[in-house]
């Protein structure tokens, strides 16, 4: 009983977690593009604007919902849901701090330690493409089915450098489960660097949030919403809330992609040099572990903003270049080489 | 929208796809229109289609008062709205022969040459918009906003100025418009440093301008461009050295050049022409400061102009390139007849070759950095 | 020698001078209609003049410069045309009703140039200047839209800037200020 009771809240809990980051990012994204353009940003609603989401989530559910003449409904309608989902489910592997102990009980901080933990990611994720393109093609709209093709171009173009960059991962840690990678990374190796993923597969990191980005659609991948170029590519057609599972699913996204890239590469909740757990009780420790852990991902969050604001876009065959003929070769080569190290030092 | 005449077959499976982009369109700045025949991404064809803006404003001009149509002319190229009332101005003046007071001149110079560097901000901001760097863009236009408010403080609009009349200027420059652009300046110039540094060596920049839409000077010279468009070509032609006017003559300034003529030469080319716009407001500021406090701003012009019957051909090198007026007088109050020739006319209609065989991307791309504004495309 | 001689020379041998003015500074020159073609050649290819440079096609409406003509003593007698007038008056009561003016502009010299060639109403054809300079593309457009000149030889001469069903000429001296009423409905179907 206490187990299924620590299961609902551990689901709940996260996920309202995510979806308060998710929130609290839109507003972020917002003040971080007035503070590095030189303006105040969304400054109205409450102090600095931070009732700025709770407006639009009111102004969205409360626009009329319009379905436009010629699109093919069904498919209009399931497209957000198809793409919010994925997102919304995808944080359940990700651990987002140690462990807690609770009236002797142990409970690990992650939803679900499954041992196939990215498998379960990359499948999730690569459902997001389906919505994407269901919507993009429902709505009937030149834009739309340029924004869903450039968008599954590139999910799957992308997939497959991210794929192979998380197989580096297991050739070092051995292992599926985000969790275990995680405690793994505690510790320093070759006597002064931290065990985090980042040191071990430094190319490997670079590729993975390079193929992540691009898998969130963010800038520099924006295309397949380029505002300049395709109106607002596959969601131009939808407007209120099914808009806003789609901009709120990108966010949520986000937050998933950061957690990963912190349990995998940035030694998840584990400080360098410096082991808290041992100094803390458990309590404290769960605690802690969760902040730091959060500050980590909070950090990525903020760097997603900065790129967006920075860089250009790229264009639709540079980024089918970069991915087919930039990433993949170079992921290979990197396993080439995990491959290597791993047979001459074990 | 579904109008080709001719069966298309596309590589591989068949047809082409049309799309319509604009009039209402973000990237379409205005109201400019482009159908594109489409092959996946990359174009086939690309047809633009004017118009929307047209308001006839040679016809107007043809029941308005020589001096009425002035206010008309803000209305052409709305981002910089001075060098179009000049233009037109020193077309009246050539047709009736007045010869406009030296300080007059070079306070229309400082205007001018502020307009240009408003003009040239919004079109590379807006061309970083359209190739998704957004941030550069606000750099840019906080300064445009100074620029727009030294205009406001000289005669109390920012956009649609009215400058000036026929025969010189309205009013002398407030006194203290040194320590304006003493404040300006420095953040003109930091603002484009930002710009060129978030820009110019970015990789993904250099890779989306580069060799995009690249026209060589013939076809340049051709299709009838001129300005930084042209220049970007590799055509040094400037009107402002080539057929001196404003005593243009008298200032010390670059023109640049490009090679390629593609976005990145443009862009580049407009970058560099800022920076010797400054030059010049620098040098015409200190002769205007030579000049006698009480020096004349206005020729001895009649109230009521009439010029003698006759026809004159006037342009000056605004922003986008040579701004021409034709104006035909018959001898009465209004004009008889009054041809604009808008520079981004010229070169927009060259815009099919221009983007012929490139991605959809690239025709955002090319056409923001041509700056066709739709007021004085369309008129 | 000054620019208007260079022309002379250069046109006059082959009598396709009708008519030249000076205006402030500006050089014009009346062409006949027929041989714009050669005329635009000549001039862009005869070493000295080398008019490289089309900087803009336009049409003008001489509707109500001609009418006073009609009634004796009218003030705009000596205004530009009064000599081409006087030469086709023998074939008509006024001079031909439309021009289009031609901007020339020469590159190495920075020397402008205005050509001109009179069209009259009855016969509204003009040769395009496509050929030679693919600036004349729009402008040509817009004369046609604007007066209704035809050029012969353009390759896609529709209307530019009205509607393609539009059923006037807006900028004719003729066609009201504010408009006959004309509307236009967009029909969304395909």
């Amino acid at each position: 009983m206490d187990d299924w009771l620590i299961a609902i809240i551990k689901v709940v809990g996260i996920w309202v977690w995510v979806l308060l980051i998710a929130v609290v990012m839109t507003w972020v994204e917002r003040r971080g593009a007035g503070l590095i353009q030189d303006r105040p940003g969304p400054n109205r609603a409450g102090p600095w604007g931070l009732f700025q989401p709770l407006a639009d989530g009111i102004k969205l559910f409360t626009k009329e919902e319009i379905i436009p003449t010629k699109a093919q409904k069904f498919l209009y309608i399931i497209g957000p849901a198809l793409f919010s989902l994925p997102a919304f489910s995808a944080y359940a592997v990700v651990p987002f701090g140690d462990k807690i102990i609770l009236g002797g009980k142990e409970i690990i901080l992650q939803v679900s330690d499954v041992n196939i933990g990215f498998l379960y990611i990359l499948a999730i994720g690569s459902m997001a493409v389906y919505g994407v393109i269901l919507g993009g093609w429902g709505s009937t709209n030149k834009y739309s089915i340029l924004g869903g093709l450039r968008s599954t171009a590139q999910m799957v173009s992308y997939e497959v450098p991210l794929g192979l960059a998380l197989l580096a991962v297991v050739f070092v840690y051995g292992t599926f489960s985000l969790r275990d990678i995680s405690l793994a990374q505690q510790g320093t190796f070759l006597g002064f660097l931290p065990n985090w993923g980042i040191f071990k597969q430094p190319l490997g990191f670079i590729l993975f949030i390079v193929a992540a980005y691009a898998e969130a659609n963010r800038v520099p991948f924006d295309l397949p919403e380029a505002e300049s170029e395709i109106v607002s590519g596959y969601h131009t057609e939808y407007g209120s809330m099914r808009l806003g599972l789609y901009l709120f699913g990108e966010y949520v996204n986000l937050v998933t992609i950061s957690g990963t890239i912190v349990a995998l590469y940035f030694g998840s909740w584990h400080l360098p040099y410096i082991d808290l757990g041992a100094y803390l009780g458990p309590i404290s420790w769960g605690i802690v572990s969760f902040c730091i852990f959060f500050l980590k991902v909070a950090f990525f969050l903020w760097l997603f903003v900065w790129v967006r604001w920075t860089l250009p876009r790229f264009r639709y065959d540079q980024v089918m270049g970069l991915g087919w003929r930039g990433l993949i070769p170079l992921a290979l080569f990197n396993i080439f080489i995990t491959a290597l190290f791993i047979q001459l030092t074990v | 929208m579904n109008q080709n005449p001719t069966p298309q077959t596309g590589h591989g499976t068949g047809d082409y796809v049309t799309v319509n982009i604009g009039p209402s369109h973000p990237a379409m700045h205005g109201t400019l229109r482009v159908i594109a025949l489409t092959d996946g991404e990359s174009l086939i064809k690309a047809e633009p289609e004017i118009g929307y803006l047209h308001r006839g404003v040679e016809k107007l001009g043809e029941s308005l008062s020589y001096h009425q149509f002035i206010p008309i002319t803000d209305r052409l190229n709305y981002c910089s709205a001075i060098p179009n009332n000049v233009s037109y101005e020193m077309a009246v003046e050539k047709l009736m022969g007045l010869e406009v007071p030296e300080k007059a001149q070079l306070i229309r110079v400082i205007m001018m040459e502020l307009a240009r560097i408003a003009d040239h901000q919004v079109c590379v901001g807006i061309l970083g918009v359209d190739l998704g760097a957004f941030t550069p863009f606000f750099y840019l236009i906080i300064q445009r906003e100074e620029i727009y408010e030294i205009f406001e403080w000289f005669n109390g609009a920012r956009l649609t100025n009215t400058f000036g009349r026929i025969g010189g200027v309205d009013a002398d420059l407030p006194d203290d418009f040194e320590d304006r652009w003493n404040e300006l300046k420095p953040n003109v110039r930091k603002a484009n440093e930002e710009t060129e540094k978030l820009l110019t060596h970015n990789r993904i920049w250099m890779d989306r301008t580069i060799g995009v839409s690249a026209f060589s000077a013939e076809d340049a010279l051709n299709w009838g461009f001129t300005g930084p468009c042209l220049r970007a070509c590799g055509v040094k032609r400037d009107l402002r050295k080539d057929e001196p006017y404003c005593m243009y003559d008298k200032f010390d300034f670059e023109v640049p050049v490009g090679k390629n003529g593609d976005v990145f030469d443009r862009y580049i080319v407009r970058m560099i022409e800022m920076e010797q716009s400054i030059k010049i407001i620098d040098q015409a500021y200190k002769l205007y400061k030579e000049m006698p406090a009480d020096a004349p701003l206005m020729a001895r012009v009649p109230k009521v102009i009439k010029p003698p019957a006759g026809e004159v051909y006037s342009a000056l090198e605004s922003p986008n390139g040579e701004l021409g007026f034709f104006v035909k007088s018959d001898g009465s109050a209004n004009p008889y007849r009054i041809r604009i020739r808008p520079p981004c006319y010229m070169i927009y209609q060259a815009f099919p070759e221009l983007v012929k065989g490139e991605l959809i991307a690239d025709l955002v791309a090319c056409l923001s950095s041509l700056n066709v504004i739709a007021g004085e495309l369309d008129r | 020698m000054d620019l208007k001689n260079r022309v002379e020379q250069c046109l006059g041998p082959e009598n396709l001078v009708v008519a030249m003015a000076e205006c402030q500074g500006d050089l014009s020159v009346e062409v006949p209609k027929r041989s714009i073609l050669d005329v635009m050649r000549l001039l862009r290819d005869t070493p000295g003049l080398g008019f490289n440079f089309l900087s803009d096609v336009f049409g003008v409406d001489n509707l109500d410069l001609n009418k006073p003509k009609k009634r004796p003593k009218k003030k705009t007698e000596e205004g530009e045309g009064a000599e081409e007038a006087e030469e086709t008056a023998e074939k008509e009561s006024l001079p031909p009703r439309f021009e289009v003016i031609y901007l020339l502009l020469c590159l190495e010299r920075n020397e402008r140039l205005q050509v001109k060639v009179r069209v009259a109403e009855d016969d509204m054809e003009v040769d395009s200047l496509y050929s030679i300079w693919k600036a004349s593309d729009w402008p040509e457009r817009e004369a046609f839209d604007m007066y209704g000149i035809r050029f012969k030889g353009h390759p896609n001469l529709k209307r530019l800037l009205m509607w393609d069903d539009f059923p006037a000429y807006p900028l004719r001296k003729d066609y009201p200020l504010e408009g006959q009423g004309e509307e236009r409905h967009l029909i969304y179907d395909d």
